[in-house]
């Protein structure tokens, strides 16, 4: 029910932006054509802007995650992880979840796959992942467009949010499905 | 970041060389470089369409309006933009558009709120708290909704994958409320000047 409320409004909250926004722009009197034009010859410039730092990332997470260090930490912390109620088989959820959105979508299928669909396992990574946000790309991408060098706070409040909300993901599985 | 960064790469090659990944470590290199060609030109796209409307949006008056009515709450967010209604329209949009899960919206409307952010920005090259507050909205990943999680979890047999949506909820809501409150208070306690010899 509350999926369906929701899933209607994903749906239609883009042509209704779309909609409004047109005709905001005819009512006025706008030359809403050429509008779209000089705001779309931004996009090219903030991509090209966006680039470097995106470069920078992505390349030294992908080699992060070809050279085994994360299943390494896996078998060093895996009696650890099962005492607070984390099995390990969710630790490459917990590394990567900052790092990549399309990786985390391949892991949480792996899961699925290999546990059931129904267990603990499986009900934290999905938790884990569907509150995960990729912290590295999203300040890459947003830092790069305007062109800042110095984050200041900003990572270290991304990781430490990333930090909550992995805890919380294990406290509110627990209560739920434990 | 420049450790981050840093530490990143040194372990990946160290652990690559002990794992005899030594290859794959550097083939991944290349593919990431690759990679970040295809993200960015994908980008082009999606912003240039987004950017369009937003220029309607603009001149039209609709981001002042949206503005107006979250000012109030967004004021004690972002006190040093609170007079930019600009910008502040951006943050309300990017949100909603986050909440939504609706990314490839949010992340031009986020751009162009922190475009805003920088013409107010004294040291160009250096954050803003406005933009470490944006920032910490945006890596917070609250949603409403996790679609993808939950047709993942339908295609691998979840009869009834929407039990994750409450709990999923509860999680995000603890998160970008925590993000939010660590910004506040290293907003206070991180002076801009501090940073030069940090960061």
């Amino acid at each position: 029910m509350i999926k369906s409320i929701f899933d209607t409004i994903s749906l239609w909250l883009i042509p209704c932006i779309i909609l409004i926004v047109l005709f905001c722009g005819i009512i006025k009197k706008l030359p809403i054509y050429e509008l779209f034009i000089d705001g779309a010859k931004d996009g090219a410039k903030v991509g090209i802007n966006i680039f470097p730092y995106l470069l920078a990332i992505i390349v030294a997470i992908s080699m992060l995650r070809a050279s085994g260090t994360i299943e390494f930490l896996g078998s060093v912390l895996g009696d650890l992880f099962n005492k607070i109620h984390i099995p390990i088989d969710v630790l490459p959820i917990m590394v990567v979840r900052s790092l990549s959105g399309s990786a985390i979508l391949g892991i949480v299928g792996d899961i699925a796959s290999t546990h059931d669909v129904n267990s603990y396992t499986t009900r934290l990574a999905a938790i884990m992942a569907g509150s995960s946000e990729t912290t590295f790309y999203v300040l890459a991408v947003y830092f790069g467009a305007v062109g800042i060098k110095k984050y200041r706070y900003a990572l270290l409040t991304g990781i430490l949010a990333d930090f909550a909300g992995i805890i919380a993901a294990v406290l509110v599985t627990y209560l739920f499905f434990g | 970041m420049n450790y981050i960064w840093f530490l990143l790469i040194v372990v990946s090659i160290i652990f690559g060389a002990i794992n005899s990944q030594l290859n794959a470590v550097i083939n991944a290199a290349l593919e990431g470089a690759q990679k970040a060609v295809e993200i960015s030109l994908y980008l082009i796209g999606i912003m240039a369409f987004w950017l369009g409307f937003m220029k309607i949006a603009e001149k039209s008056g609709l981001i002042d309006f949206i503005a107006k009515i979250i000012t109030p709450l967004a004021g004690g967010l972002f006190p040093e933009i609170k007079e930019d209604k600009k910008a502040i329209g951006n943050i309300a949009m990017n949100f909603a558009a986050n909440a939504f899960g609706l990314s490839n919206a949010a992340t031009p409307m986020g751009i162009k709120a922190i475009e805003k952010m920088q013409n107010h920005n004294i040291d160009k090259k250096s954050a803003s708290n406005a933009m470490c507050m944006l920032l910490a909205m945006n890596t917070a990943g609250f949603q409403l909704v996790p679609a993808t999680i939950i047709a993942i979890l339908a295609a691998c047999g979840d009869k009834n994958p929407t039990v994750i949506v409450l709990p999923t909820l509860v999680v995000t809501t603890i998160a970008f409320t925590f993000a939010i409150l660590i910004a506040k208070v290293f907003e206070k306690i991180w002076k801009p000047q501090e940073v030069n010899t940090n960061d």
